[in-house]
Parts: structure tokens; C-alpha cells; sequence
């Protein structure tokens, strides 16, 4: 291995590095609250090294560009040992500034929760900053051993997160993960073993080229059992991260019983790398078979949606409901994935067949979805901080108790319905757009009823924050001393969670007025993955 | 080419400005109503500047007064930030600004959540001037969607009644009709040569949508629009929200609910049905003008048993509003021989409509505001103790059952004009409504106003100096629209006229054919 490969490779390795210090000082020092601002600060390195990588494809594009070319899409080189299995395009770029982005929100706004609920500081942190560089693996590998490896790097720190409070609700929660994602990494190992036997290649590029030569007029769906099954049972397993249909049974506990900044980190971070996931397979590997997928990712997203929604209007607990909202998200965004086509060139067709659509609304929402559900965690975390609760009807009059969580959650769900100003309803009108030019019209407009009924649960937190009073009047006096006492002497870790926060809030109505550059951003990364050049 | 750059922005923008500086800056009640009085009444200048500047000689551009910049440049979704007004757009624009200014008088006595309430009634009025304003989809589509929360919040937290359960019906209602506008605004999208939100290129002759190569077949995308708009306007069968959220709204919300909020759907029929569909407009007048007739006959039954007087002039909205499609349905006149009178007395009957609606809800307000109730065995002989409330009533009555020499007048006239050329017979029927509407006006006048002064209501006063000021404004131009119609005619033709030459052209052509 070389020292351009370990470059290639560094910023995963330096957010493994920096989660395992992170540990190492949690034994070294006895005042764990430096633990956090090191875990924040450290994040610059692997922040560094992604931006240099990017810094280096801009360089080059600029230098091909100069002589009327087009820069690489991937800088990993045709002889490395890392080219079958790490690609280091936009679009991996794209997903670990996500990652990173997604950590340097959490780490902050988990300050106060952590230090009040659990004795393991260091390595909470450190367990999150290595869940997240399986992440950054995952977003950027292109082949199926290495994708597996990633998975499990992602998913096993976040199972003993889960059950880090080691109260009833949160082993359940640590249990449930543990099973049911050692289920789907079983199922996944076993597709990508069928895969591989049929096809005789575990990269996916590898795979492309062997479909290409093999006839798909069969008649059979994706031209084989063999590749039947092991799509469908690679799919099934990708779910689970996707926490879409049909493997969706662990969120609502989880997201229940687990520390809330662990959902917030999973919610958002360990989705969006799913997606990407199942984006760069589909377009790296199969997009031989891309019309079958799709239908089926479409019925996928459709009973997502539906059965999401569906059951989180008779949910009372919040931080259920979320379980359940972020099932039917997840519908919306597999939309997206749903609306491949097969194509050539960006010029093969007219400026409707531009194969961009798709994955493009894809990373739009995700980054879309990240501000705005981060915003809603971190106002779950302070609002519960205040009234040790997460039934939804304890969130009466939090208007006047806490105006300023309270509206950040309103603005919050607000963009979840998918209304404006807010980015999530440009990546609603997005992701419908995709759709419809992918011929699945019945999609959107599923999509655009299912936004409908979102509403009614969405809206409904609003209303009890806003117009119901307060449940159990507080005397007078009492109040003033609770508002005194909050007002004048708010710990710093409590007002870093409502700045994170704020900042989530802004970034949500920001891609609302002006989405212009993150589109522009995830058309680029989306045009390195389809190989199209920049 | 623009007279007045940022002109119109700021027409738009400022009452959300305002909603800004009162969220953060502002304390104390005094000083948040005074305010927002003086954001209003900025506003109202500003709009009625946009109105008189509007240059409605022929010879003059379509759209005016625009203001343009790109806002998201990709390789997939483009869109600007586009505003202009056309003669159809401009006196809405008036209409906003005049029924926003009297929305924040008729609020002066809310105590409740002062700070919150007039941030939610300048951001309502800001979504809707954007609406009547907005000359690309997708910033259209934001501005229509804007209106949702604000309007939520008003009637669910100051109405009255059954509020929570009227503002989620209102809510539901109208998101599923945007729902169906999204699905047809992407259609419409994808159905251009290179992706395009812009509303004036489709409103073009030559550059119009042909049904080659459409994501939908343009009969689907033009029912789609007309979904949404029918909700809003609101027509048969999908009006039962308005009830509801008419009744238990705060009389300010009331008034911008029934005085502008229904002018958007009827903004949009006209703007997009027919201005961008001529062909599909005029093989559907027939369910257009259907609908219009039962909407007419059925608000006005349902109207006559009412005891309530707020629900009443709700349900008289829904006849009222169904004129509106009678209107348009006079497109399906024999091919090339349509006239502008029935689209323009539609679009009158927006304006009319919302002034004298606004008109009905401000005094209905202040009768409860003194007497307390709004059940009409209950009142009675209020013209003797609140005479300027009652005359202006009575003259909002007259000119909503078309008394002529009124604003209502004209736009019926011109309706039954047009609607009658195309299909007689039906717009004998909605005629019928008239009649109707006269039994309706009169006998609420009668119960409400008139006949033996009651005991209970000896103590009340009648409308104080502030209070009168929406009254005068709305009087006012009830009657000068009534005495000289072409101070509005003349601009609402600017922007029909180029929607009758297209119709007028085309109208042989199959549907969803090249024309």
C-alpha cells in the first residue's frame, strides 16, 4: 500500500483514528467534559482531508477544462490496490461532508444529554466518531466485501449506543438493532454470495461488465433466479439502514428507547449513507437490470410512505411518531432512487431523459432532511430536558415554556409536510419531478397524498405546543422560579444544544430560499457517479 | 420596461417584513397594532400605486411593473424569481392590499397573542400578494403554500366555536388541492422543451404546450389545476370547508379568508385553466358551467336556511364564487366567436366579491364584537343604536344581491352576458340564484337590522372613527366600481383580452393538439 493509497483512504481513517483517541483519552483524563470539544475539534481532520480530495477533483476539472476535456471522475488510480474497491468521486465527497456535518451537529447538541445520563462519556463519542467513519467507508466503497465490512463498522457501534443507558426501554431498543440487523447482515452476505456466484465478480464494476455480456431476455424478473433472489435479499438488507419497508420493525423502538442524540445521529447520518449505498450499486452495478429495480424500490417507496404515515397519526409518544415519520421519509426519498433509468450519455436523449433527475433529488433530500430532522432531535432533547418527557401531550403550552425549542420543532415539522420556506419543499417538488419523468406519475402522486396525511400528524404537535395550555397549571410563583431559574443561569451545555440547534433551524429555512448551490452540489456528485463526466 | 423597479417586491415583501420586525424587535401591544397599522397602510399605498401604475393602454407590454433575477440555476430544475403584474393580476393586487389594511383595523380589540397574531396576518398577506404576483410555478407554488400555516394559526387559535376542527379541515382541504397542483405544475415542467417554470411563456401564443411529448395528457394536467382552484375558489362538491373556517375564523381572518383567499382559486382557473388551456377550456366549458350552476343554486338554498349570520355569508360565498364559473363557461361559445364579457365579469366578480364580502364580515364583527351573538332570532332592530354599522351592511346587502349602481352589478351582468351566448339555458338557472340571493340579503337585513328595537341592546354604540375607516374604504369602492365600472373593466380586459384572441384562435383545434 502506498502513501498515495493511504491518502486516497485517510479521511476514514482519521475519523476511526479520532474515535479510538477519543477513548484513549476518556482513560487518561478525569475531566470528561474536554471529551466532546475533542471529538468536535478532531473532526477538522478528517474535514481537511475530504476537502483536500475535493480540492484536487476541482483542480483537475479545471485543468482538463482548460484544454476543453473533462476532469476524472474518481481520483483513485486504474493501478492501486484500492481501484475495485474505494472510489473517491464527488459523490462519496459529497456524502462524507454529510457525515461529518451530520457529527460536528450532534457531538455539540449531546453535551448536556450525555453528561446527565451516562457515565461513559468518552465513549459514547468515540463509539459515534467510529460508527462514523464506517460510514464514510460505506459512501465511497465500490465493491461488495468492502461495502459489507462498512456496514457492520456502521452498524455495530451504534447497537451498543442503543442500549447505552442501560435502562429497560434502551436494552430493548440495543436488543431489537442487534437482532434484526444481524438478520439483514446475514440476508445481505447471503445476496451478495448469489451475486457473486453469478456473476463471478464481487466490485461492482465488475459486475456491470458481466451483466452486460449475459442475455437478460430470459423472461425471468432480472433475467435469473439467481439474481432474483440475491437483489431481492441484498435489497431487504440495505432496508434495515434505509429504515424503509420491509425491514422497518426496529425504528419505532429504537428511536424510542435509545439516547435521543444517537437517534438524531442515526436518523439522518446512517440513512443517508444507506441511500448512497443503494445508489452507487444500482448505478456502479446493475443498471442492466434497472428497470425491474426500479419497480420494485417503487413499491418499496409506495408501502414505506403509506404504512409510515399511516401509523404515526395514532402514535403518543414523539419520539415514536419520529420513529415512524422517518419510515415514511424514507419512502419519499426511495422516490427518487425508484426514478433510474437506463441511459448512455447525458446528450443521448432530449433534456427530459437526463438521467441526473433521480439521484440528484435523491442527495437533495437527504442533505434537506438532515437540517430539518436534526433541528426537531435537538429540540426533542431540550424540550424533554425540561419536562422529562416524551409523551406528545406534555408538550402543551410549550410556546410559553419554551419558546424558543418549541418553535424550532414547529419550523421543524413544518418542513417535514414539505412546505415552504424550507429545503425539504424543494426536495419534495424534486424527488415528485424525478418521478413523473421517470414515467411513475402514480408514484408522485402517491407521494403528494401521503404528504397530505403527514400533515395531520405533523401539524397536530403544532397545535399542542402552540394552542393547548399547559397540562398541570404550575402555581405562579413556582413558574417564575422555574422561568428564573432557566433564564438566568442556563448551563453552557444547555445553551450549546439550543445554538446547535438554531443553527440546524437556519440551515433548514437557508436551503428553503436559496437551494441553488446544494442542487448545483449534488448534480455534480450525482453526474461522478453515473460517470458522465463533470 | 418596468416603470418602478422593486416596485412590486416590496408590495410583497413588506408585510412579511413587518411580521420580521414585530417577531423580534417589538414589545408591548400598543406598539406592535400601531405598527402593523402603519405596515398595512404602506402596503395599501403601494398596491394601489402598482394599480395605478399598471399601463392599460393596448399598445402597452402584457406583464408590467417586473422584477426578475435568476434564483436556481442547474442542469435539472431552473426557476427565477419573477414577478409582474398583468390587468387580470393588478386590481387583486389592490384588492390585497386594501382588504389587508382593513384586516389589521378590524384586529385592533384582539388581546390575545397580540405579538403572534398580526406576525401570522402580515405573513398571510404577504403569501397571498405573492400568489397574485408570481410569474414562475414553482415561486407560485411557494407563495400558495405559504398561506397554509398562517391561515391555520389565525382560525385556530383566535376563532371561535369549533376552531381547532374548522382550521385542520381548512388545512386538509386545501393541501390536498396543492397537492394535485404539484403533480400538475411538475407536469407541466417536464413537458417543455428544456424545463421551465415560467408562467408567461405558457400564457404566449407559439409557445404553448402542445400534447406531444407531454408528461400527462394536458386533458389530466389541466383537471389537476382545476382540482386545486376548485377547492380554493370553493365550488360544489369541495366547498364544505369554507363553512366551517368562514364561521369560526376571527373576523380578520374572515375577511381575508372570503375576501382574497377564494380570489386565488379564481385567480388561478383564469389565469392557468384558461390562459394556458385554451383548447382543454373550452372542450370542458360544459363541466365548468355545470359545476358553476349547482354551486350557484346549491350555496344560495343552503344559504336561505342559515341563522347564523357569519355561516350565512360563508355559504352565500359558495353561490357567489360559482358565478365565477359561470363566467368562465361562457369560453364554450361556438368556435372564434367569443367575447371577453363573461371572463371579464369573472374576473370582476373576484374583485366585487371580495370587497363586498370583506365588507359583510367587518360589520357582521362588529355586531358581535357589541352584541355578542351572531344568531339572527337573537338580533334585531340594530339600525336604530348602530347606524353607520347598519347602513354600511345594508350596502354591502344591496350590492352582493346586484343592486345596480353597485360594485356586484357589473360582474353579475357581465357573467350572465357571457354565460348566456354559450349555454342559455344554464345560465337561465343560475339567474335563478340572483332571485335567490335578493330573499337571502333582505330577510337577513330584516331580522338582523330592522323591526323593534330590543331591550337588551339599548346600551350599544355604534362604530367608533377607527372603526369606520374599513367601513368608508369599503363603501367606497363598492360604489365607485358600481357607478363607473371601467376604472376596473378597462384593466381587467388588458389581461383577458389576450386570453380571448388565443381561445378565439384556436378553439377548432382537437383536444391537446397543436394549435
Amino acid at each position: 500500500m502506498s502513501l498515495q493509497d493511504l491518502y486516497l483512504i485517510s479521511p476514514q481513517l482519521a475519523m476511526a483514528g479520532l474515535g479510538i483517541l477519543v477513548i484513549l483519552l476518556d482513560l487518561l483524563t478525569g475531566r470528561k467534559g474536554w471529551l466532546a470539544a475533542a471529538a468536535f475539534i478532531g473532526l477538522a481532520a478528517p474535514l481537511a482531508l475530504t476537502g483536500a480530495q475535493l480540492y484536487q477533483l476541482e483542480q483537475s476539472a479545471f485543468l482538463a477544462g482548460l484544454s476543453g476535456g473533462a476532469g476524472p471522475n474518481n481520483l483513485t488510480p486504474v493501478d492501486s490496490i484500492l481501484t475495485a474497491s474505494l472510489a473517491v468521486d464527488r459523490f462519496g465527497i459529497f456524502f462524507n461532508l454529510l457525515v461529518i456535518a451530520a457529527a460536528a451537529l450532534v457531538i455539540p447538541a449531546s453535551v448536556d444529554y450525555v453528561r446527565r445520563l451516562t457515565r461513559l462519556t468518552g465513549e459514547f463519542y468515540g463509539l459515534l466518531l467510529l460508527s462514523a467513519s464506517g460510514m464514510m467507508l460505506l459512501a465511497s466503497a465500490t465493491e461488495l466485501i468492502t461495502i459489507y465490512v462498512a456496514l457492520e463498522l456502521t452498524t455495530l457501534p451504534l447497537v451498543a449506543l442503543a442500549a447505552f443507558l442501560r435502562n429497560t426501554p434502551s436494552g430493548e431498543a440495543g436488543m431489537k438493532f442487534l437482532i434484526i440487523g444481524a438478520i439483514s447482515s446475514a440476508l445481505t452476505l447471503y445476496g451478495m454470495a448469489l451475486i457473486f456466484g453469478y456473476t463471478g465478480s464481487t466490485s461492482l464494476s465488475g459486475i456491470a461488465v458481466s451483466l452486460g455480456q449475459t442475455s437478460t431476455d430470459t423472461g425471468l424478473p432480472f433475467g435469473s433466479y439467481a439474481l432474483l433472489v440475491g437483489i431481492a435479499l441484498l435489497t431487504v438488507g440495505i432496508a434495515f439502514k434505509l429504515s424503509a419497508v420491509p425491514s422497518h420493525m426496529w425504528v419505532p423502538d429504537v428511536y424510542e428507547g435509545a439516547p435521543t442524540p444517537l437517534v438524531a445521529f442515526l436518523s439522518v447520518a446512517s440513512k443517508a449513507v444507506a441511500f448512497a449505498l443503494l445508489l452507487r450499486i444500482i448505478y456502479t452495478g446493475f443498471l442492466e437490470v434497472a428497470a425491474e429495480w426500479s419497480l420494485a424500490l417503487a413499491a418499496l417507496a409506495a408501502i414505506s410512505m403509506t404504512l409510515g404515515n399511516l401509523v404515526a397519526i395514532t402514535q403518543s409518544n414523539i419520539r415514536r411518531l419520529f420513529g415512524y415519520s422517518t419510515i415514511a421519509q424514507a419512502g419519499y426519498i426511495l422516490v427518487g432512487v425508484a426514478a433510474v433509468t437506463q441511459y448512455e450519455t447525458l446528450a443521448g436523449g432530449g433534456w427530459n431523459d437526463n438521467p441526473v433527475f433521480g439521484p440528484a433529488s435523491v442527495l437533495f433530500y437527504l442533505a434537506a432532511y438532515t437540517a430539518a430532522n436534526l433541528t426537531a432531535f435537538f429540540a426533542i432533547i431540550a424540550i424533554s430536558r425540561r419536562i422529562n418527557s416524551d409523551r406528545i401531550e406534555d408538550y402543551a403550552g410549550m410556546l410559553r415554556r419554551a419558546p424558543f425549542p418549541a418553535v424550532a420543532l414547529a419550523l421543524s415539522l413544518i418542513a417535514l409536510i414539505g412546505a415552504p420556506p424550507t429545503g425539504i419543499f424543494f426536495a419534495k417538488i424534486y424527488v415528485f419531478t424525478a418521478a413523473v419523468q421517470n414515467g411513475l406519475a402514480w408514484l408522485a402522486i402517491l407521494g403528494v397524498i401521503n404528504s397530505v396525511i403527514s400533515a395531520y400528524y405533523y401539524i397536530r404537535i403544532i397545535r399542542v405546543m402552540f394552542l393547548q395550555p399547559p397540562q398541570e397549571q404550575p402555581t405562579a410563583a413556582a413558574e417564575t422560579e422555574a422561568d428564573s431559574a432557566t433564564a438566568d443561569t442556563p448551563s453552557p451545555a444547555v445553551r450549546l444544544t439550543e445554538v446547535t440547534m438554531g443553527i440546524a433551524a437556519a440551515a433548514t429555512v437557508a436551503l428553503g430560499l436559496a437551494p441553488g448551490p446544494l442542487l448545483t452540489a449534488a448534480e455534480r456528485a450525482v453526474t461522478a457517479l453515473l460517470g458522465l463526466g463533470v | 420596461m418596468n416603470a418602478v423597479p422593486g416596485l412590486l417586491s416590496l408590495t410583497v415583501f413588506l408585510p412579511a417584513a413587518g411580521a420580521l420586525v414585530i417577531l423580534t424587535l417589538l414589545r408591548g401591544y400598543r406598539a406592535i397594532r400601531a405598527f402593523a397599522f402603519a405596515i398595512g397602510l404602506i402596503t395599501l399605498l403601494l398596491s394601489l400605486a402598482v394599480f395605478l401604475l399598471f399601463d392599460r393602454s393596448g399598445a402597452a407590454a402584457r406583464f408590467q411593473l417586473i422584477d426578475r433575477f435568476d434564483w436556481i440555476s442547474s442542469q435539472t430544475l431552473n426557476a427565477s424569481y419573477f414577478l409582474g403584474v398583468d390587468g387580470l393580476s393588478a386590481p387583486l393586487v389592490l384588492l390585497t392590499g386594501l382588504l389587508g389594511f382593513c384586516a389589521i383595523i378590524v384586529s385592533w380589540h384582539i388581546n390575545l397573542r397580540v405579538k403572534e397574531y398580526f406576525v401570522w396576518l402580515l405573513l398571510l398577506q404577504t403569501a397571498v400578494m405573492g400568489v397574485f404576483t408570481a410569474l414562475d410555478f414553482l415561486l407560485f407554488f411557494l407563495f400558495w403554500e405559504l398561506e397554509l400555516v398562517p391561515m391555520y394559526m389565525l382560525i385556530a387559535t383566535w376563532g371561535t366555536g369549533r376552531k381547532e376542527y374548522s382550521a385542520m379541515k381548512f388545512l386538509i382541504f386545501t393541501i390536498l388541492g396543492s397537492a394535485f397542483m404539484l403533480v400538475a405544475i411538475i407536469a407541466l415542467f417536464l413537458s417543455q422543451p428544456s424545463g421551465s417554470f415560467n408562467m408567461t411563456q405558457l400564457l404566449t401564443p407559439g409557445s404553448m404546450l402542445t400534447g406531444a411529448g407531454a408528461a400527462l395528457p394536458l386533458g389530466v394536467i389541466f383537471w389537476l389545476f382545476f382540482a386545486a382552484f376548485a377547492v380554493k375558489l370553493p365550488t360544489w362538491p369541495v366547498h364544505t370547508w369554507l363553512p366551517d373556517a368562514h364561521t369560526d375564523a376571527p373576523t380578520a381572518a374572515s375577511v381575508m379568508l372570503a375576501g382574497v383567499m377564494l380570489k386565488m382559486g379564481g385567480y388561478g382557473l383564469l389565469r392557468v385553466n384558461v390562459g394556458m388551456f385554451p383548447g382543454e377550456v373550452t372542450a370542458f366549458a360544459w363541466a365548468i358551467i355545470a359545476l358553476g350552476v349547482i354551486s350557484v343554486l346549491y350555496g344560495a338554498i343552503v344559504t336561505i336556511r342559515q341563522t347564523d349570520l357569519k355561516r350565512l355569508i360563508a355559504n352565500s360565498s359558495v353561490s357567489h364564487m360559482g358565478l365565477v364559473l359561470v363566467g368562465i363557461g361562457s369560453v364554450g361559445t361556438a368556435a372564434g366567436e367569443l367575447n371577453a364579457a363573461g371572463l371579464n365579469g369573472a374576473a370582476m366578480q373576484l374583485f366585487t366579491h371580495g370587497t363586498i364580502t370583506g365588507l359583510l364580515f367587518v360589520g357582521v364583527g362588529l355586531i358581535y364584537d357589541k352584541a355578542h351573538t351572531r344568531y339572527i332570532p337573537d338580533l334585531g332592530g340594530l339600525a336604530g343604536r348602530m347606524p353607520i354599522a347598519a347602513i354600511a351592511l345594508a350596502i354591502a346587502g344591496f350590492a352582493s344581491l346586484g343592486l345596480p349602481g353597485l360594485s356586484g352589478f357589473v360582474s353579475e351582468v357581465l357573467v350572465f352576458f357571457g354565460g348566456f351566448r354559450a349555454y342559455p339555458w344554464p345560465t337561465a338557472l343560475a339567474v335563478l340564484g340572483i332571485i335567490l340571493a335578493a330573499g337571502y340579503i333582505l330577510w337577513m337585513l330584516e331580522r338582523s337590522l330592522f323591526g323593534p328595537t330590543r331591550e337588551r341592546f339599548a346600551d350599544l354604540t355604534d362604530a367608533g372613527l377607527l372603526e369606520a375607516v374599513p367601513l368608508a374604504l369599503l363603501v367606497i369602492s363598492i360604489i365607485v366600481v358600481g357607478v363607473y365600472p371601467a376604472i376596473l373593466t378597462e384593466v381587467f380586459n388588458a389581461g383577458i383580452a389576450p386570453m380571448v384572441e388565443i381561445i378565439n384562435q384556436g378553439t377548432t383545434a382537437p383536444l391537446g393538439v397543436s394549435r
